[in-house]
């Protein structure tokens, strides 16, 4: 895609995307971003229940959260936040260039968001595979090798948790690839603008806070066995 | 004052262009992001549910007119949970918010449609996925958990069909942060000129703070039913007492939701009521700030009450008696409205339409559920009162003598708006006192059976309960005839009904100053609000004798 610096359209032209009911673009704008900041209110007190159920076991049973947490591969999810990580920087650039009206730049930012949040699901799917393969899995078939017999019980807990709370953020990741698939056509038909970027905005939020929902998973499922307290 | 409107044919012949006759067609309906158009699906939506979970109600009443019963106790169980699940989740959070709130909110602030009108649309349907899941288990077999699905018996040893059941709850909740969602921002965002917070109805006011509640709890029980689903697929879980969970903790994050939810289903009916009777008694409401501040407080207040579901399953004595002071100050802002209803009367003209004596009904069930419920909030009275019949004429009295009764007030208010014809003034006053009687009949004896220690959900009970319950069940079955009339003369009007005008009770507001029904846009051009709400002066009363 050949760089190239776009004409800034015309104010008028935010105007066409102002739906009836709005006065105008900029009370449509300030809908919109309510909006995300209130569905993602609700997206932490979702995610709230499982992690006041973490903080409750945990507080029950921390030498079998700290033993059963080491059955998690950090390196692994280390490297994982780290694409997690990278993805939020290229979806914040994504943002900047639909301000700016750089089309070729939003369109390369988009692309790489989503290669980022696409090798984290198939990293995350090699993960909850290699889970199955040791027994992992809480339930009937749950035998880990070299836990010790006291924490046999307690560590499904942990398990149930790390499956429910990470497959959770996993299907916000995957609702979040097909958001991100519907920004990249939009942006390629060249859509969006200095007067009218609000879905990649919007969007973008729903990715940081689904980044951030991890950044609190990983230490707290990934990290606790290895401290000892 | 029904003879004055115009009653001839030719006159009801010729209608404006509004949003009911501006298309045809199922698709028009299906399709639509107007929020007047979404609100009568839901209103037909919440009709038909609320039939289903009556049937249920009707037969748990048949069934315990006698003492052993007369289905089995298993079909017994399947009853009253069925009638929970659909009545709570089906049909009271969603009554007033998405049929009136949904209708009359934007109007009320002088917006043209709510902030998000596709998601609006999406609340529907995420609504009706959820009903189809709910009627799927209805024609299974039915659920057996009880409507509060408490762990473990909903995890592991229920035969019923509690994956579904909460699958449909799920979706459904979903359309309630929707709606709660859509509320928010549009209050925030889309007032007209003009229309400061201070100058919001009542009624906007309640449904904001529902909204509030709706974004914050709803989630919370999502989640819990999701771990729930996953405990049951997989065998183990966080509730599983096998492996050291907690069934407790389901009671908790359930009841962290379930009792805001509680205040979900009663402020929009305290909204209602603010304008109904702000209207017929022709006054401004006696301290409109403090009944707009109320419906905050109890918003507020009602996330940090959960507890008093679970003063004897478990939870500490300190816990609880945490949990017993701050369920007492709920007590205060909902003290503030009753007494702020009654003030606004006094020394106001009062008439008496059939909105009114839905408002009066409200009043005097809903001050007998509130008072009730300062016996159960204590924790000494409450351990013996708790899970008995007490419990269940309770939260009645607030359910249906207060929402539901609310519900009827609103739908007779704003109906010659939303239809743009009147009904029959003679059968609302008789349909409005008939519920009234079949409601006390139905719920008082109860009462006395929960003092006397008749356990809920109980299929079988001792003989000499039976007098109370046959007038319980008695009552009941007048309750359910009346609640067919409205329905009847509600639909016959908006046939054949003599056109209303608009504005047919001289009330004060925005919907009463645009046409009747209203235009697909509410309003021609953005209205600039000049004065408070409920301006009520003399010019008013002057319309009204003439």
């Amino acid at each position: 895609m050949p760089e190239t610096i776009e004409q800034v359209p015309h104010e008028a032209e935010a105007d066409l995307h102002v739906r009836h009911h709005f006065a105008n673009a900029e009370q449509q704008m300030e809908a919109s971003t309510l909006g995300m900041w209130t569905f993602l209110i609700t997206e932490v007190l979702f995610f709230g229940g499982m992690f006041a159920g973490y903080a409750v076991y945990r507080e029950m049973y921390p030498a079998a959260f700290a033993a059963t947490s080491e059955f998690m591969n950090v390196e692994i999810g280390a490297a994982n936040t780290a694409v997690l990580i990278c993805s939020s920087l290229t979806m914040a650039m994504a943002v900047r260039a639909a301000q700016l009206s750089k089309r070729g730049d939003l369109i390369k930012y988009l692309i790489g968001t989503l290669i980022f949040g696409i090798t984290f699901l198939v990293v995350k799917a090699f993960e909850y595979h290699a889970k199955y393969v040791e027994h992992l899995i809480p339930g009937p078939n749950f035998h880990p090798e070299h836990l010790a017999p006291q924490f046999m019980h307690n560590a499904q807990i942990l398990f149930f948790l790390y499956f429910c709370m990470t497959g959770m953020h996993a299907v916000h990741m995957v609702a979040g690839v097909g958001l991100l698939t519907f920004l990249l056509i939009q942006a390629y038909r060249n859509v969006f603008h200095a007067h009218y970027f609000a879905p990649v905005e919007m969007i973008g939020l729903y990715w940081h806070f689904v980044d951030i929902v991890w950044i609190f998973l990983f230490p707290l499922l990934y990290l606790i066995g290895h401290w000892h307290w | 004052m029904a003879t004055t409107y115009p009653t001839t044919p030719e006159a009801a012949a010729e209608e404006p262009v509004n949003y009911l006759n501006v298309e045809h067609g199922w698709k028009s309906w299906l399709f639509t992001t107007d929020h007047k158009r979404i609100a009568m699906l839901y209103v037909f939506s919440i009709t038909a549910m609320f039939m289903i979970g009556g049937t249920f109600a009707m037969l748990m009443r048949l069934h315990l007119t006698r003492p052993e019963g007369i289905f089995a106790p298993e079909t017994y169980n399947r009853f009253f949970t069925m009638h929970g699940v659909i009545m709570v989740f089906f049909f009271l959070v969603p009554s007033i918010p998405a049929t009136l709130g949904n209708f009359f909110l934007p109007i009320m602030i002088g917006a043209k449609d709510l902030a998000f009108p596709r998601v609006n649309l999406l609340s529907w349907y995420l609504y009706i996925f959820g009903a189809i899941f709910a009627i799927y288990v209805v024609a299974a077999g039915g659920v057996d958990t009880g409507w509060t699905f408490y762990a473990p018996y909903s995890t592991t040893y229920s035969n019923s069909y509690v994956l579904s059941a909460a699958v449909g709850v799920f979706v459904a909740g979903f359309s309630s942060i929707t709606t709660g969602l859509n509320f928010i921002v549009t209050v925030h965002k889309m007032r007209a000129p003009g229309m400061t917070w201070m100058r919001l109805p009542l009624f906007v006011w309640a449904n904001y703070a529902t909204g509030l509640i709706q974004i914050l709890g709803t989630p919370v029980v999502a989640i819990a039913l999701v771990l729930v689903a996953v405990e049951r697929v997989m065998h183990v879980g966080i509730f599983d007492p096998n492996v050291g969970g907690d069934p407790i903790l389901f009671q908790h994050i359930f009841w962290f939701y379930s009792h805001p939810a509680v205040y979900i289903m009663i402020l929009p009916g305290m909204g209602v009521i603010s304008e109904v009777i702000a209207c017929f008694a022709r006054k401004r409401p006696f301290g409109y700030e403090f009944i707009a501040a109320s419906s905050m407080g109890i918003a507020i207040l009602s996330f940090v009450v959960w507890g008093h579901h679970m003063f004897i399953t478990g939870q500490s004595v300190y816990t609880g008696i945490v949990f017993s002071f701050l369920s007492f100050f709920v007590a205060v802002p909902s003290a503030i409205k009753v007494f702020n209803w009654t003030a606004t009367m006094y020394r106001g003209s009062v008439t008496f339409e059939s909105p009114m004596l839905y408002a009066f009904g409200f009043i005097g069930l809903f001050t007998i559920g509130g008072l009730t419920g300062l016996f159960l909030s204590t924790m000494a009275t409450d351990v013996p009162l708790h899970g008995t019949y007490f419990v269940v004429a309770h939260f009645h009295f607030v359910m249906v003598g207060g929402m539901l009764v609310a519900f009827l007030s609103g739908i007779h208010f704003w109906w010659p708006k939303m239809t743009g014809r009147m009904y029959s003034e003679a059968w609302a006053r008789f349909a409005a006192l008939m519920i009234f009687a079949g409601f006390n009949l139905t719920f008082l004896p109860q009462f006395v059976l929960g003092y006397l220690g008749m356990p809920r959900r109980y299929a079988a009970y001792p003989p000499e309960f039976q007098v109370l319950n046959v007038l319980s069940t008695a009552g009941a079955s007048i309750l359910g005839i009346s609640l067919v009339i409205p329905l009847i003369y509600l639909t016959y009007a908006w046939k054949y009904g003599p056109k209303a005008g608009n504005n047919p009770w001289g009330a004060k507001g925005l919907e009463w100053e645009i046409q009747s029904p209203p235009t697909t846009f509410n309003f021609d051009d953005t209205p600039t609000v000049t004065e408070e709400a409920y301006n009520y002066g003399e010019e008013v009363e002057e319309q009204r004798v003439a």
